[in-house]
């Protein structure tokens, strides 16, 4: 049986409302934590829920809140609803159609840390989404669901609302706190890490949103519950965007740790056009492609992904058959990725691009085995923390693998190595 | 005269300022408005939101942040911005066969816009819509599952708005 937390009312055309959302048990969580829990009894209870953060990196939510020091100055809680990974589309949905589920979270996410402001930052082109999520702000606000003295608890906690506008990299936290800042969207080096020194220089929680909205759930069933849904290292649901070549593309909500092959033939119906299945990157562009084997021995959780070397990350599943053209894909990730590098390092300005060029001289049937090699020896140095952000890693992870497992389909479109041609014996002049 | 924002966009700024302790957060926000008011941003405009904005931003600062981003037009687009995304999933479900209609129906290349003003063609990244691809962003709204029958369609239509 499929298990669903955050998806259960969202077919209903007012799931976006406020009154929709206090209908079927909306902000009773953030009540109980607001009036009965301590911030620690919060934490506390997140941690043993087991739940990870839906971003990408799967590290445990109650530990980064724990991280904040209990200091005098403000603590900042951010929403990072900057989506942009390609394949990964989930929190576009989570935004336009539970945006009260994503409000209740932070709020209590924000007496956990003892934070009073905090900020929704939401990828610019989700115009829809923004303009939803503003009303439902300005409702929660109305209803005293937000602002002074929520619920009449006497706690204080002010959301605004912040548009990126245009900047993959500011998906990377650090990133997001310099736009957030009015500043480029540059990576910051770590440590220190924003739960020390964050926006403005105090701690910070930056969190997904899919990550906020687990949160009104593990309140309300206490995190005992929680964890027993889903594997036992990756508890809970997650969102899974499949894309691709499927027959019903979209986002479907599943416990942990179902088959992959599930997901694939019986959610989403199977191949489309009834074809064989060639390949499927199982966590977003920058994790590691599978092959069709791999892919059906796998289950969707973080340490069966991780098994076959490879990462859950945002949850986007891209399925490719038989009939896509993995030149060309991998070509588009490498060319997403120059075009997305920030340009502060070296070898993730200069090293994604030349990966870029090297891949089309290769798809339009103008590069050789050299250019293989070139490849590999680039990303080498690409990986590893040459860089201060993983953006080169990503790129790495988008093509290397695809190159290594899939060989022969680049090996077809190579040229051969010319040989050099033998010098010309010098004939003496006799005459 | 020298740029400055509109009654709507002035009013926005002032509810913009008490949402964040630190001035320099309004850059963004205000390059938003810029671009509301007039389409994109330019020398004028970035000059006046460092003027608005005051110590420590300045114009230098100003610049630095709407070029980085790609969302702020650096230059005047069509009343109607075609974006197209070209990765993996809309590639996948065929966006390429999109950006060839769209181009072939409005004599334009990528990047081009058209002589009447009226549309800008681009090839996007990621529009984060991936399992309705291929998509295609107009002005603010999202078209997708696209064929180029749809598109087809859409043009018309915006055309006979236009």
């Amino acid at each position: 049986m499929i298990r669903k937390l955050l998806t259960t009312h969202i077919d209903h055309p007012e799931s976006h409302t406020l009154k929709h959302y206090l209908s079927v048990g909306g902000y009773e969580s953030s009540k109980k934590a607001l009036n009965i829990l301590t911030p620690e009894q919060i934490i506390n209870d997140v941690k043993t829920s087991g739940l990870r953060g839906r971003g990408g990196a799967g590290f445990p939510t109650g530990n980064k809140w724990s991280f904040i020091p209990k200091t005098d100055k403000p603590k900042y809680l951010i929403c990072n609803a900057d989506e942009g990974e390609p394949g990964t589309f989930k929190d576009r949905l989570l935004i336009e159609k539970l945006p009260h589920m994503l409000i209740e979270g932070m709020v209590i996410a924000a007496k956990a840390i003892d934070c009073h402001q905090g900020y929704i930052y939401i990828r610019g082109e989700f115009m829809k989404g923004l303009d939803i999520v503003e009303v439902a702000v300005n409702e929660a606000y109305a209803a005293g669901l937000l602002g002074k003295n929520i619920q009449g608890s006497g706690y204080d906690f002010e959301l605004a609302i912040y548009s990126g506008a245009g900047a993959y990299i500011c998906g990377e936290e650090s990133a997001l706190i310099n736009s957030l800042e009015g500043r480029r969207g540059h990576p910051r080096l770590k440590p220190p890490f924003p739960a020390v020194s964050g926006l403005y220089s105090c701690p910070t929680v930056v969190n997904n949103v899919e990550t906020f909205c687990n949160v009104p759930h593990i309140i309300q069933m206490t995190g005992e519950e929680y964890k027993k849904i889903g594997t036992e290292k990756s508890p809970g649901t997650r969102l899974f965007a499949v894309s691709g070549h499927v027959k019903k593309p979209g986002i479907y909500e599943v416990e942990m740790g179902t088959p992959m092959k599930e997901l694939i033939y019986d959610i989403c119906g199977g191949i489309k056009n009834d074809k064989n299945l060639k390949a499927v990157i199982p966590g977003g562009s920058s994790s590691p492609i599978l092959t069709s084997e791999e892919a059906m021995i796998a289950t969707m959780d973080y340490e069966s992904i991780a098994s076959l070397k490879s990462m859950l990350g945002s949850g986007a599943v891209i399925i490719m058959s038989e009939e896509a053209d993995l030149v060309e894909t991998t070509y588009r990730l490498a060319e997403f990725y120059s075009h997305e590098s920030c340009g502060q390092c070296t070898p993730c300005r200069e090293g994604t691009h030349w990966v870029k060029d090297i891949l089309h001289k290769i798809k339009v049937g103008e590069g050789t085995e050299k250019d293989v090699e070139l490849i590999y020896s680039l990303s080498r140095n690409m990986e590893g923390g040459t860089t201060i952000c993983p953006l080169a890693d990503a790129c790495v992870m988008a093509v290397r693998p695809t190159m290594q497992k899939f060989k022969e389909e680049f090996a077809k479109r190579l040229q051969p190595v010319e040989k050099p041609t033998e010098p010309k014996k010098e004939v003496a002049n006799v005459g | 005269m020298a740029y400055q924002f509109s009654s709507d966009s002035e009013t926005r700024f002032q509810k913009l300022i008490p949402q964040f302790p630190n001035k320099r957060s309004l850059i963004l926000p205000c390059l938003f408005l810029l671009q509301r008011d007039q389409g994109f941003v330019d020398h004028d405009g970035m000059q006046y939101i460092a003027d608005r904005i005051g110590n420590p931003v300045s114009l230098a600062h100003v610049h630095g942040v709407a070029t980085f981003y790609t969302m702020y037009n650096k230059k005047p687009v069509g009343k109607f911005h075609i974006q197209i995304c070209a990765n993996i999933s809309c590639y996948l479900a065929g966006s390429d066969s999109i950006t060839e209609k769209v181009c072939e129906k409005l004599n334009l290349e990528k990047g081009q816009t058209s002589k009447d003003k009226l549309f800008t063609v681009d090839e996007v990244q990621c529009l984060g819509a991936c399992g309705f691809g291929p998509v295609a962003q107009i002005n603010d709204r999202y078209y997708e599952n696209l064929t180029p029958e749809k598109i087809d369609q859409v043009l018309e239509e915006l055309g006979r708005k236009g």
